[in-house]
């Protein structure tokens, strides 16, 4: 099952499936259904991290140091909660600048300068080619294991091997061709492979079934779950330190170093900036990547321990290279299946990782060092030729084969050499080089150009110093004595302890020192002079990425040129008939007429900028449309000026907003006030309109009495003196009515008197019968009081409440029949009050008026026949005094049995408790 | 608003308590030749406090309410 053909044509097989998925994949996405529009294929995506070197490498790494492999992945999971900031922000900025690579990222924020664009990938090509190196290497080295199949043979390179019989060199060829036809299917101005993610996400799948497939199977297969395998190592003490203590070489330092390298990779590495920024279909992803990409980092390490300590155990001294262990495991147990996917996923990780950093790095190469030098050196030739769309296609294609050869033949030098086995790290450290200018740039507006180029240079020479050439000397190729005795034989410049610094691991020394010549001339330079005015409008544009106003950059331009030169200069990039698209398409989204002769206004050329920026490059995007667009530079102070403008009315409108939600706040207080008022008014209006009814009648009577008292001066003295005590009452009646008058209205509008204080009802009931017995009297009625001792006190006004009780009893004595009225006046306890009833036994009142009784003016019963003896506000007062109090005032009456007025008081507040006990007893 | 200010305000924390957990001097505590249920200490605790930071990432990102 093992043999060369098998292994080919699965390979084979397996690389035609990818390509399928992603020609689907490119397909949906030209008919704007994507495929990979989901947090879960992103976060597979982004599992591209996990190269050959996790997949086969974690397992050598944990066989010498134990644990020790861990912080790689622990690093990238601490950095993805901090992603929905930084990733975010990335993002932000290279979909508003069309950014297509780190090189581009970073040239664009420091005034898009081609000379830091080439520095960043120079030194992006010099980090990664060895690690595309590895890759080759564990996917031949793996294919030369499985041939010798079932012996397990170190495979063993011979320097002397033709490059014709070289199986790395055709699978370096497969992958050129296969990344060609991924990568470079045809210029897109936003630059995103949609098929190529697809294929990406499912590799990673593979690898981690795979992966956890022989973790099982040593784990669970082998031996008897993770206890034994730990059991077992009683009898191996040499390997029981690798299970339990942070390797000794390694250290704290070393420990905490590698998660800050990890965490910087992640987000620098440049496959991991194009598929976690450049390829990112929706921003909203990144939420759920956020913490399925640290999962998958998790379960692809569960095993790696149990592996490497299975495999020292089981092939102990047989001279097996840990490396190996994931493969040679199963193969040593005829488990010929398993081994075919663990190939298959060794497979998918290399080519994975190869596929994304090519595509990466040949971008960068083509926009960023062979367009500049072209524009440069040949820009007249360039100028005239119609379609250039072809040449850049098949520089990128050139880019990707040539990085590929690099790969192959630094894999042919270095061989087992020490230093293509360390060169993950050695990659990492070369990468997080750019974290400073990045950073920096992203939230820092003083950087500056020759900050970042400063910055870059010391900390790319100081890595190369550290880490780099120390490789080179372990791997032989430079004298031993370098590393020993320092450049030239000063001491203090042995690479690894450089100026005497020791006692720590080769990586963290490196990325200290190298740090802090990087941070330190980033921030020393930038701080020399103020930003230039390229660099002080890509500083906003980068560190305003994430405000809601937008980016202002189209703002930043002033110059003349015309649509017709700018359609034709980025259709000779892209290709007419696209920019004839993307034109028609800004035309349709703004509205604008379309006229050749039309003048471009400055968003137009930063379109156009923008669209030549996916394809060139955003600094040779600048030159080529500033050599059409007639642009008047701007000064510093003008810049300054705009930007400033720009931020104030930003601070302006924030202003606006809070006085416009103050404004609508008090619009509804005062449409509040305006109803009350309006209210109040309506009330005033229908007292008014009745007040002055009721007091014509008074006046009348009153006019007229007097009228007769002088007209006739002879009147008898009876009958002058009934008239004049009838004037005397209507009097006292107008008084009295004019009084609740005001009384009224001076409770409805809440502008009354109140003395509230605690009462005992009872004592005011005695009080106000004692004040009407005259009227009683008079009427020859009889008053029952049934008014218990002992009951709790009420919250009240003493005057008010004497008012009601006036008002009720002066009420029943004006009804009571003459001779036998009775009159029962009683005072009950409730569970939460006191309630007071008058019951009369006068005509009483029909259901249909008991509340009409309470409404202003209203008098019922004998109102048509004889003349109104009150006012017609008693009761509409008492009853807003109770109601006020926090009680009820009601009638309970039957036509011919008299009538019954009650009403309730609550008891004050703090005596309710002593209400409760109190009332069994009541 | 409110809301996604909380989320930011939850990752970060989730940030924090994952730095706290997987450097010295916590780190120190469990770096020692004991297990539990048969496993190596340090080894049991790196992959529990892994689980624990991814789950509180989880959980920040992916609860609806405040």
């Amino acid at each position: 099952m093992l043999q060369a053909p098998v292994l080919i044509a699965v390979s084979l097989l397996y690389l035609g499936l990818l390509f399928a998925v992603a020609w689907w994949g490119d397909r949906r996405a030209d008919r704007g259904r994507s495929l990979i529009d989901s947090p879960t294929i992103y976060a597979l995506s982004m599992a591209v991290y996990c190269t050959t070197w996790t997949f086969y490498g974690s397992v050598g790494r944990a066989a010498v140091s134990g644990i020790g492999f861990l912080p790689v992945y622990l690093g990238p999971t601490l950095v993805m909660a901090l992603g929905w900031f930084i990733l975010l922000k990335m993002i932000r900025i290279v979909k508003a600048n069309r950014i297509t690579s780190i090189a581009d990222f970073i040239s664009s924020r420091y005034g898009k300068s081609h000379l830091l664009g080439g520095l960043v990938t120079i030194i992006a090509v010099v980090g990664i080619v060895p690690y595309i190196a590895l890759q080759l290497k564990a996917v031949s080295s793996t294919v030369g294991l499985l041939l010798s199949y079932p012996e397990i043979v170190m495979p063993h390179r011979s320097p002397t091997m033709s490059v014709a019989a070289d199986i790395s060199f055709y699978i370096a060829l497969i992958l050129a061709a296969f990344t060609i036809v991924f990568g470079t299917r045809h210029l897109d101005a936003t630059e995103r492979h949609e098929g190529m993610v697809a294929a990406i996400a499912l590799e990673s799948s593979v690898k981690l079934v795979a992966f956890i497939a022989v973790g099982v199977f040593v784990t669970y297969g082998m031996y008897g779950g993770f206890g034994d395998i730990f059991e077992h190592l009683a009898t191996h003490p040499e390997l029981q330190r690798l299970a339990t203590a942070i390797p000794s070489g390694q250290g704290y330092t070393g420990w905490f170093s590698l998660i800050v390298l990890s965490a910087l990779a992640v987000l620098f590495l440049p496959r991991q900036f194009q598929v976690a920024v450049v390829e990112n279909v929706n921003e909203s992803h990144l939420r759920r990547a956020a913490w399925l990409f640290p999962l998958y980092l998790l379960l692809i390490n569960v095993f790696v321990l149990p592996i490497a300590l299975g495999g020292l155990m089981h092939f102990s001294g047989q001279g097996v290279d840990a490396d190996t262990f994931v493969l040679t495991l199963p193969m040593s147990q005829r488990q010929e299946g398993l081994a075919l996917l663990v190939f298959i996923g060794g497979l998918s990780a290399g080519t994975g990782m190869v596929i994304v950093e090519t595509i990466a790095l040949s971008t960068m190469v083509c926009n960023d060092l062979v367009m500049p030098l072209l524009l440069r050196q040949r820009r007249l030739a360039l100028a005239e030729s119609k379609d250039l769309s072809g040449l850049l296609l098949s520089i990128r294609r050139g880019a990707i084969v040539v990085i590929l050869l690099l790969g192959y033949c630094y894999f042919r030098l270095a061989g087992e050499a020490y230093a293509l086995v360390a060169i993950g790290l050695i990659s990492f450290a070369a990468v997080a080089q750019f974290a400073p200018a990045i950073i920096g740039g992203m939230y820092w507006r003083g950087g500056t150009r020759g900050g970042a180029l400063a910055g870059l240079l010391a900390g790319f020479i100081v890595w190369g110093y550290t880490l780099l050439l120390p490789s080179f000397a372990k791997s032989g190729w430079l004298p031993n004595d370098f590393l020993t005795q320092g450049l030239f034989g000063i001491d203090l410049l042995r690479p690894q302890q450089l100026f005497g610094l020791s006692g720590i691991d080769e990586i963290s020394h490196c990325l200290f020192w190298s740090f802090l010549a990087n941070i330190g001339a980033y921030v020393g330079v930038s701080l020399l002079r103020p930003p230039m005015v390229a660099e002080a409008t890509q500083a906003t544009v980068f560190v305003d990425a994430l405000q809601e106003s937008g980016p202002i950059g189209a703002v930043l331009w002033r110059g003349r040129a015309k649509v017709s030169d700018l359609q034709e200069l980025v259709g000779r990039f892209l290709g007419p008939a696209r920019a004839e698209v993307a034109f028609a398409g800004y035309a349709r989204r703004h509205g604008g007429r379309q006229g050749d002769k039309l003048e471009a206004d400055a968003r137009l050329v930063q379109f156009a900028e923008s669209l030549l920026a996916g394809a060139i490059g955003s600094a040779s995007a600048r030159v080529m449309v500033a050599s059409v667009a007639k642009e008047e530079p701007l000064s510093i102070e003008e810049v300054m000026h705009i930007l400033d403008e720009a931020s104030q009315l930003r601070t302006y409108s924030r202003e606006l907003e809070r006085k416009s939600r103050e404004l609508t706040a008090a619009t509804l207080e005062l449409r509040e006030a305006n109803e009350r008022l309006q209210e109040l008014d309506r009330v005033k209006d229908d007292i008014m309109s009745s007040v002055t009814h009721e007091l014509r009648t008074p006046l009348t009577s009153i006019r007229a009495f007097s009228e007769l008292l002088r007209d006739d001066p002879k009147m008898h003295l009876p009958d002058r003196e009934r008239f004049l005590g009838l004037i005397v009452s209507e009097t006292e009646r107008l008084t009295r009515l004019i009084n609740q008058t005001l009384d009224l209205a001076k409770i409805e509008s809440g502008r009354a008197d109140w003395n509230a204080c605690e009462l005992d009802l009872k004592e005011v009931i005695e009080q106000s019968v004692a004040a009407t017995s005259q009227l009683f009297r008079e009427k020859e009625a009889h008053v029952d009081l049934d008014l218990p001792d002992n009951l709790p006190l009420i919250m009240g006004d003493r005057d008010r409440l004497i008012q009601v009780m006036l008002n009720l009893l002066s009420n029943a004595a004006k009804f009571l029949p003459p001779g036998s009225g009775r009159v029962r006046v009683m005072l009950r306890l409730l569970a939460d009050g006191l309630q007071v009833s008058v019951t009369d036994n006068g005509p009483g009142i029909r259901p249909q008026d008991q509340e009409l009784i309470f409404e202003k003016f209203r008098q019922v019963g004998d109102t048509m026949t004889a003349k109104p003896s009150g006012t017609g506000l008693g009761l509409p007062i008492s009853r807003r005094i109770v109601e006020y109090l926090g009680g009820r005032l009601w009638v309970e009456s039957v036509p011919g049995e008299g009538a019954t007025f009650l009403f309730t008081l609550p008891f004050a507040p703090q005596r309710e408790l002593a209400v409760g006990q109190q009332e069994p007893a009541a | 608003m409110q809301r996604r200010i909380l989320g930011r305000d939850r990752l970060i924390a989730a940030f924090l308590v994952g730095c706290v957990l997987f450097n010295y001097p916590l780190l120190s505590v469990f770096d020692r030749p004991s297990e539990i249920f048969g496993i190596p200490m340090i080894f049991a605790y790196i992959f529990f406090a892994w689980v624990l930071v991814i789950a509180l990432m989880a959980w920040a990102s992916e609860a609806r309410s405040g």
